[in-house]
């Protein structure tokens, strides 16, 4: 019922084509058109962090993000840091240090944490809580989770 | 895995800090919750909501969403006439036929080949109301001549096609009542040498789970249903299906994916659920409907608002002697379980401290506001905010510390209280002890009161708050029990098929723990089976804290039959008999040297592939020894209790009213801790959204309407916000608990809100009785602006 709009980009190393409205958000088209369901739907108004994805080396609310500006970027999402060592740390320490508990906004802190250790390999732990404020999580109470970040950055050294 | 390894050493997991076992696949985004799921075919819905408050519905006109291309269906209540009502006390339809209670209430549905479509075709659906006068709040649904939000009889066809009234209609807006009392409220007032009185305000909050609600429904060729849905209630939510169906509830099954959090919200069906059904079961293709976040804050549940008066007495050698308590709580348009949270309510102000004389009355209020559900804590952190207050104020009046006055009055173990409940394993007072003591609560409290005078508009202030809460389970139900069936297959491989449901609390891990533990092998020769109506057996559902305790029980007993059965063949292969054997690292030993003797895969294949061909599979079904409570709410409805006490240390800005949470000191009696990492996650988290209740979140909700359904406007806590926390166990081995744990998953959220009016207290001489403590209520609070909350009088 809309007009569709051709896209090339780069998706977690891999060259991809899509079509999508204009409308639609980066979300969208990563869940629903590419059945990457890892990046999660939390509140589509870049409140809760669940969406966090990676675009030209920036963390960004999927949801904020129209899927037709994602031309020519490149994209990394939860699925695209399968096998890269800094996020393979990271869900290590996620899971050990308990910081997942129903796990729905998890891929999202993954997502903002492997952003945030590229930036600051041992971030304090004040910076830490601030490079997360933007994740909302309402099971574990953060602590777990930045003792998670700051166990990765340790174990990377 | 830490767990295998810690097993190859031949040391116990108990108590051990052992990752969630299905925390790979969630830090991976590999896990598929309900929203990820995507069955061929599928047709998405979409529901429309009441554009009004209060009205009488006088027409609905769907023929243009009809017409619209991409759309199957559009339904109102007229398409499914023989809808039955929903709810703990039926007063509520799915789809509502003649008039809207509540800006949430369901009006249409559309299923269609995609969300947008659906959306397109809600908003070409003409509905005309007639509007009727808002009852807004509890006060003026209570007054004389308020308008009735259930008046009328509800009226739907019975099984024989016959009009039947499923719901009577009121003379008045009380949806439910509670009362109870013990010993004399007369006698108690006249021992006291000081009483005290306030009035309390409790404000609306909601879950905000990560996940938004969602379902999806299908039927088969032979009219079985399938859904895949986040209840935390599978086998009751069977039983209430068919019955709205009219079907067999042998022909549905639940699968619950993984759940983006419940904290109580998916224990009751929701209008959405049964709507995806009809859609289903009219265009004969899978529905998938979910909500949007805005959708979720609107016409999800809530913690209700409690108004509560509460009077207290004690003498003058600090024993309490008598607690008063009324209370109104809102109900919103639809009884769910928010109303029957007095049930809980009651324990605490009955019996978390020895008080001989008490009597409770409570009343939930019809208004058309959004209805009232159960959240974590169950009442518990409305009438733990009240109880601690006065704690702290007759301590005060009589010139006691507050922790001794605490310790005056703590219940004690061996105690049956007045309601019945009897507490077999208490650490209260080492809860109260404990906390207090790695807070230096004692020390601060001085500290802070001699400095309520010195100039500086930073204040520094410490409060205890301490909590009574279920920890074996609630036998609110016919049975409370839970069901596992185990199999070990020929190389060893045991799996665990529970009847508990798992919702980010950690049970699978626990549960594995519980059975390794008996059957002497690794966490990772267990796979967890939990998901599937059809393949698990019953359990009552996921609340009440009650899953580590009773399903942990109920796979212990299955592992100790498989174990019986295993040693039972070594016995018999040995020439031995079984009680001088053992399981342990994979291996039968002998008990008594250690020496292995055969590796328990090795013994179970010889079982297997012999002449006698068996296998190794074994069931149990555990029932708590509890009691359903009678009329007067008396009996022991629970086989354990669980215990904690909270110091929280705060500053509060007196310039702009914000209060800060600095440090939460905890001790609370669990029992035993079973799983270190996962009893952590689940105190901190609880801390986390009592700091929210206290200080952050408030739904406010004007006329009947939400006025901020957005993180946004709605503040959950966030990472630079959270205090220190120190948590201490108490480690009582309760004689019924699986190797002596008690449940814990409520307990942490309950006291926090209650520790920092204390604290706000401590730190500035002002006795703050409403929540939330937002900057803009302290700032009022502080500077005698605000109007204290006020009991009502229509009451």
């Amino acid at each position: 019922m809309s007009v569709s709009i051709d896209i090339s980009f780069k998706l977690n190393g891999v060259n991809v084509r899509t079509k999508v409205t204009p409308g639609m958000s980066a979300l969208e088209m990563l869940r629903d058109e590419l059945q990457l369901t890892g990046t999660k739907y939390g509140c589509g108004e870049g409140e809760c962090g669940a969406c966090t994805i990676n675009v030209d080396g920036q963390s960004l609310n999927s949801c904020l993000l129209f899927a037709a500006d994602c031309d020519g970027r490149e994209i990394v999402t939860i699925e695209g840091l399968a096998t890269d060592a800094r996020a393979e740390a990271l869900k290590k320490s996620f899971v050990n240090s308990g910081a997942v508990q129903c796990g729905f906004c998890t891929p999202g802190f993954v997502v903002q944490a492997w952003h945030m250790l590229g930036k600051t390999q041992h971030p304090t732990p004040d910076q830490i809580r601030r490079g997360i404020e933007g994740n909302l999580c309402r099971c574990t109470g953060y602590k777990k989770i930045v003792e998670a970040i700051a166990d990765a950055g340790a174990l990377l050294s | 895995m830490a767990g295998a390894e810690e097993t190859k050493t031949n040391d116990s997991l108990i108590g051990k800090r052992i990752p969630k076992m299905d925390a790979p696949e969630k830090a991976s985004g590999k896990t598929r919750y309900v929203h990820d799921i995507n069955l061929p075919g599928q047709l998405h819905a979409k529901i429309l909501r009441s554009s009004q408050v209060h009205a009488k519905i006088v027409s609905i006109d769907t023929s243009a969403a009809r017409a619209l291309p991409g759309v199957h269906a559009v339904i109102t209540g007229a398409d499914v006439p023989w809808q039955r009502p929903i709810g703990v006390a039926k007063d509520h339809l799915p789809l509502k036929t003649d008039r809207v209670r509540s800006p949430r209430d369901e009006i249409a549905a559309v299923a269609a080949e995609s969300e947008e479509i659906a959306a397109a075709a809600l908003k070409l659906i003409k509905v005309v109301y007639e509007p009727l006068p808002i009852v807004a709040t509890s006060e003026e649904s209570l007054k004389s001549g308020a308008t009735l939000v259930h008046g009328d009889d509800l009226i739907v066809p019975g099984p024989d096609g016959k009009p039947q009234v499923v719901h009577k209609g009121s003379k008045d807006n009380v949806a439910m009542t509670f009362d109870y009392g013990q010993g004399d409220i007369a006698k108690g007032e006249a021992d006291s040498d000081t009483v005290v009185e306030d009035v309390f305000w409790l404000h609306y909050v909601t879950h905000c789970c990560m996940g938004v609600s969602g379902v999806l429904a299908e039927f088969d060729a032979q009219e079985n249903l399938l859904l895949y849905s986040n209840t935390q209630v599978p086998f009751l939510h069977k039983r209430e299906f068919a019955e709205l169906m009219g079907m067999d509830p042998g022909r549905i099954r639940i699968i619950q994916p993984p759940i983006g959090g419940g904290f109580g919200s998916k224990l009751d069906i929701y209008p959405f659920e049964p709507i995806a059904i009809y859609l289903a079961k009219i265009t004969r293709r899978p529905i998938k409907l979910v909500f949007t976040r805005e959708e979720e804050f609107a016409a999800s549940p809530t913690r209700q608002p409690v108004l509560l008066k509460m009077r207290s007495g004690c003498n003058k050698d600090g024993k309490l002697t008598f607690r008063d308590v009324e209370t109104v709580h809102d109900n919103g348009a639809y009884t769910s379980w928010g109303a029957t949270t007095p049930f809980v309510m009651m324990q605490t102000i009955s019996s978390l401290y020895r008080v001989p004389n008490c009597r409770y009355r409570t009343r939930a209020i019809y208004t058309n506001n959004p209805y009232a559900g159960s959240f974590r804590g169950y009442g518990n952190l409305q009438a733990t905010f009240a109880v601690e207050a006065h704690m702290d104020k007759l301590a005060e009046a009589i010139g006691k510390d507050p922790l001794e006055f605490r310790l005056d009055n703590a219940q004690e173990p061996g105690e049956v209280t007045p309601q019945g409940m009897h507490f077999k394993s208490c650490g209260f007072k080492n809860c109260l002890k404990t906390a207090a003591e790695h807070s230096d609560y004692q020390e601060k409290f001085r500290t802070s009161i001699s400095k309520w005078n010195n100039g500086n508009p930073i204040k520094r202030g410490v409060g205890m708050a301490s909590m009574l809460h279920v920890g074996g389970g609630a036998k609110i139900y016919q049975s409370d029990g839970c069901g596992t069936i185990i199999k070990i297959d020929d190389f060893a491989h045991v799996t665990l098929i529970t009847g508990a449901s798992e919702i980010g609390q950690g049970s699978e891990t626990v549960l594995a723990q519980l059975a390794c533990e008996e059957l002497g092998l690794p966490l990772s020769a267990v796979t967890v089976v939990n998901s599937d109506t059809d393949i698990k057996p019953w359990d009552v559902g996921v609340h009440a804290s009650r899953t580590t305790f009773i399903a942990g029980n109920s796979a212990i007993g299955a592992a100790r039959k498989a174990k019986a059965k295993i040693l039972a063949t070594a016995a018999a292969k040995f020439n031995v008999e079984p009680d001088t054997l053992n399981l342990r690292a994979g291996c039968v030993i002998e008990k008594a040297s250690g020496k292995k003797l055969i590796e328990i895969d090795k013994l179970i294949r010889s079982l297997h592939f012999s002449d006698k061909a068996e296998l190794v599979m074994t069931t149990h079904y555990y029932e708590p020894p509890s009691q359903k409570q009678d009329k007067a709410f008396r009996g022991d409805v629970s086989a354990a209790y669980a215990w904690a006490t909270q110091v929280v240390e705060i500053e509060v800005d007196t310039d702009t009213g914000i209060v800060k949470l600095l440090k939460v000191t905890g001790a609370h009696d669990v029992g035993r801790v079973i799983n270190r990492l996962g009893i952590e996650g689940q105190i901190e988290g609880g801390v986390v959204m009592g700091q929210g209740y206290a200080l952050t979140e408030n739904l406010i909700v004007e006329n009947g309407v939400v006025r901020n359904p957005n993180f946004r406007d709605y503040k959950l806590v966030t990472a630079p916000e959270i205090p220190e926390i120190d948590i201490s166990f108490i480690e009582t081995m309760d004689g019924e608990g699986p190797q002596g744990a008690k449940g814990v998953g409520e307990a942490p959220a309950i006291c926090v809100a209650a520790a920092v009016a204390n604290a706000i207290y401590n730190a500035t001489g002002v006795r703050i009785t409403a929540l939330p403590f937002t900057p803009e209520n302290v700032y009022r609070a502080l500077r005698s602006n605000a109007q204290p909350p006020t009991w009502i009088a229509a009451a």
